[in-house]
């Protein structure tokens, strides 16, 4: 879904989607709050500058796919995907209730998402299917995932990784959301896989380090292929909790829910950032 | 210890083979790769996806015939089945054919959510299943299969036991809209039914009638049950020869009609006696009021004795012999 949106406007837009995320994270009384802040800025430039899909064409077998891979954070592709009108924001209400589809990890029960994942290391594989099956048939649509640093542990995103660089599957965009951080710490401590970047083009694969809270720059590594013939990687450096000074670079948020006063702190945070951004647009 | 069995049938079971007018056919595994070669050609939307497996499958000639119809993933189990997802998602009938015993241990997990609980129409193939690898040992068998698939949700698993069936499971798997599972094992088999019969996934076919003994079996199992049939008939039994081909859905009717009409019910299966065939019989049984003598027949909880398939099949009483043994000892 394409949008004639500038810099600033996103900016904005993101500004109110990490407001709509922590009020259903708060709704729920539960979800993944720092991850979730950590790849908002990615899936608001994904689906308002990059993938070719909207709530029409959610169907057509030409549309871009995009796969969470990293699905516990799915609130923050909930708050996305409401907003660009996939479903009405009052599901949002919903979520993580009592016969509500809006479950913790996303499904194929809501519009907008391709496929059910929530365990980790399944993305890339489903992903290479879907961009295999775009080569066959000649279709020009591109395929994406997001998968957390911590994820990258799963061996089965390597198998995936030979694979993708095998039949050279340049329709193919895997972007990893490297905020460092797991639920039981640094990643480096947990299982360390630095360096991320030649690990990736070890395997054939062209990689790009960017800002992921760097509209110009994630618009910039997201819009083509980084090389013909290759499968991308885009290791998007980001900051767990991105946006609420207290939780960011805080391993107890990766599912901390705030409480009310701790809501109320964040929203506040979030209204004096949009506020600033304002002041600059002027 | 004794040589390899040279033969799965002993000369009594044979002869009692030629005396059902049974001819032997050719392994399943060969009719599944034909049948979807057969239907590739017309299709092409229909692909392979092997895990170094080609060759095992016997998918060889298929990819020669069809090389873009065919995607190769390497040793690689977890991978095989996300891509099968993947192009299922994406409108092609995929078929992700690996050995049964690490497609469907190593990438459970990939079973389960990417194909399963997405709702994707794909097919995996468990090739060369039970104990068809024998002697290679454990690590090669695959006697857990029928027990964990059972417990996910959204998968039709099927078991031919012979080549009509094959064909026909692969027919059916071809138009499924939902997920589905098939497994084979690689010897010859027996060819069970006439070309006219009619296969529905879900409804058991019963091979032979009788009221005495009812033996519910699947897969390369149920050859041994007729044959059994036919020599307890020599000592005046009359027994029910069912083919329960697909083990979900489980076609409880035929089950519960023949618990009711016989004097005893035998399930036999090439899988560990705990969550496959005879524990869903039985859980059909004792649910629809029906108590009945009965045994499982299948491997135990043990560590299997090392083998080819036919001194497995024999040790563990998944012979003629063995099944005339254990329907003597039920109707006591």
């Amino acid at each position: 879904m394409k949008s004639s949106l500038t810099d600033q406007e996103l900016q904005l837009k993101a500004v109110a989607l990490r407001r709509a995320m922590l009020r259903l994270i708060v709704n729920a009384g539960a979800g993944h709050t720092g991850g979730g802040l950590s790849c908002l800025d990615i899936l608001n430039v994904l689906y308002n500058r990059v993938l070719n899909v909207s709530p029409q064409t959610f169907t057509s077998p030409t549309r871009d796919r995009y796969v969470q891979s990293k699905g516990h954070c799915v609130e923050a592709l909930y708050a996305v995907l409401a907003d660009c009108g996939f479903f009405p924001a009052a599901d949002l209400d919903t979520v993580c209730h009592y016969q509500s589809h809006y479950v913790g990890h996303p499904t194929r029960h809501i519009p907008g998402i391709e496929m059910n994942t929530g365990a980790l290391g399944h993305g890339l594989p489903i992903c290479i299917g879907m961009a295999l099956a775009g080569k066959m048939d000649s279709a020009n649509y591109r395929v994406f995932t997001l998968l957390g640093d911590g994820e990258l542990a799963e061996g089965s995103n390597w198998e995936a990784g030979l694979a993708a660089a095998h039949y050279k599957l340049d329709n193919l965009t895997a972007i990893i959301d490297h905020n460092t951080l797991q639920i039981s710490g640094h990643t480096r401590d947990v299982m360390s896989n630095d360096p991320l970047d030649e690990k990736w083009r070890a395997f054939g694969w062209a990689v790009k380090v960017v800002s992921g809270h760097d509209y110009a720059a994630l618009t910039e590594a997201l819009s083509q292929p980084a090389e013909i013939g290759k499968p991308t990687c885009i290791i998007a450096n980001t900051t767990k909790g991105k946006g609420v000074s207290f939780m960011e670079n805080v391993a107890k948020w990766h599912h901390g829910v705030p409480s009310e006063a701790e809501l109320k702190q964040a929203l506040a945070e979030l209204d004096a950032a949009e506020a600033k951004l304002k002041t600059s647009e002027k | 210890m004794s040589a390899p069995a040279t033969s799965m049938f002993t000369p009594a079971a044979k002869a009692m083979a030629e005396k059902l007018d049974l001819k032997m056919g050719r392994a399943n595994l060969e009719e599944f790769a034909s049948t979807l070669e057969e239907l590739a050609k017309a299709n092409p939307n229909i692909i392979a996806v092997t895990s170094d497996s080609r060759g095992s499958g016997k998918l060889a000639p298929f990819g020669k015939a069809l090389p873009k119809q065919i995607v190769e993933v390497g040793i690689a189990e977890q991978n095989l089945v996300g891509i099968t997802a993947g192009l299922a998602a994406c409108g092609k009938k995929s078929f992700g054919v690996s050995p049964g015993c690490f497609l469907t241990a190593r990438s459970l997990e990939q079973i389960k959510n990417d194909i399963c609980y997405s709702d994707v129409p794909a097919v995996l193939v468990g090739i060369s299943s039970g104990v068809s690898y024998g002697a290679l040992g454990t690590t090669h068998h695959s006697l857990h299969d029928l027990a964990v698939l059972r417990a996910i949700n959204n998968l039709t698993i099927l078991v031919p036991a012979d080549n009509f069936e094959s064909h026909q499971a692969i027919l059916f798997a071809a138009k499924a809209t939902k997920p589905a599972f098939v497994r084979f094992g690689k010897a010859a088999m027996f060819n069970l039914h006439k070309p006219e019969t009619k296969f529905e996934a879900g409804t058991a076919i019963t091979l032979r009638a009788g009221n005495d003994v009812a033996f519910i079996a699947t897969g390369e199992t149920v050859v041994h049950a007729l044959l059994a049939a036919g020599q307890l008939a020599e000592r005046g039994l009359n027994c029910r020869v069912i083919s329960m081909h697909t083990i979900k859905p489980l076609d409880t009717e035929a089950i519960l009609k023949a618990g009711r009409e016989c004097r005893a019910v035998i399930t036999v299966e090439e899988h560990l006696v705990h969550g496959g065939l005879g524990e869903a019989v039985a859980s059909t049984l004792l649910q629809g009021g029906v108590g009945k003598p009965f045994r499982i027949v299948g491997i135990p909880d043990e560590e299997t004795v090392p083998g080819a398939q036919a001194d497995i099949f024999r040790h563990y009483g998944i012979s003629m012999e063995g099944l005339c043994e254990t329907a003597a000892k039920l109707l006591k």
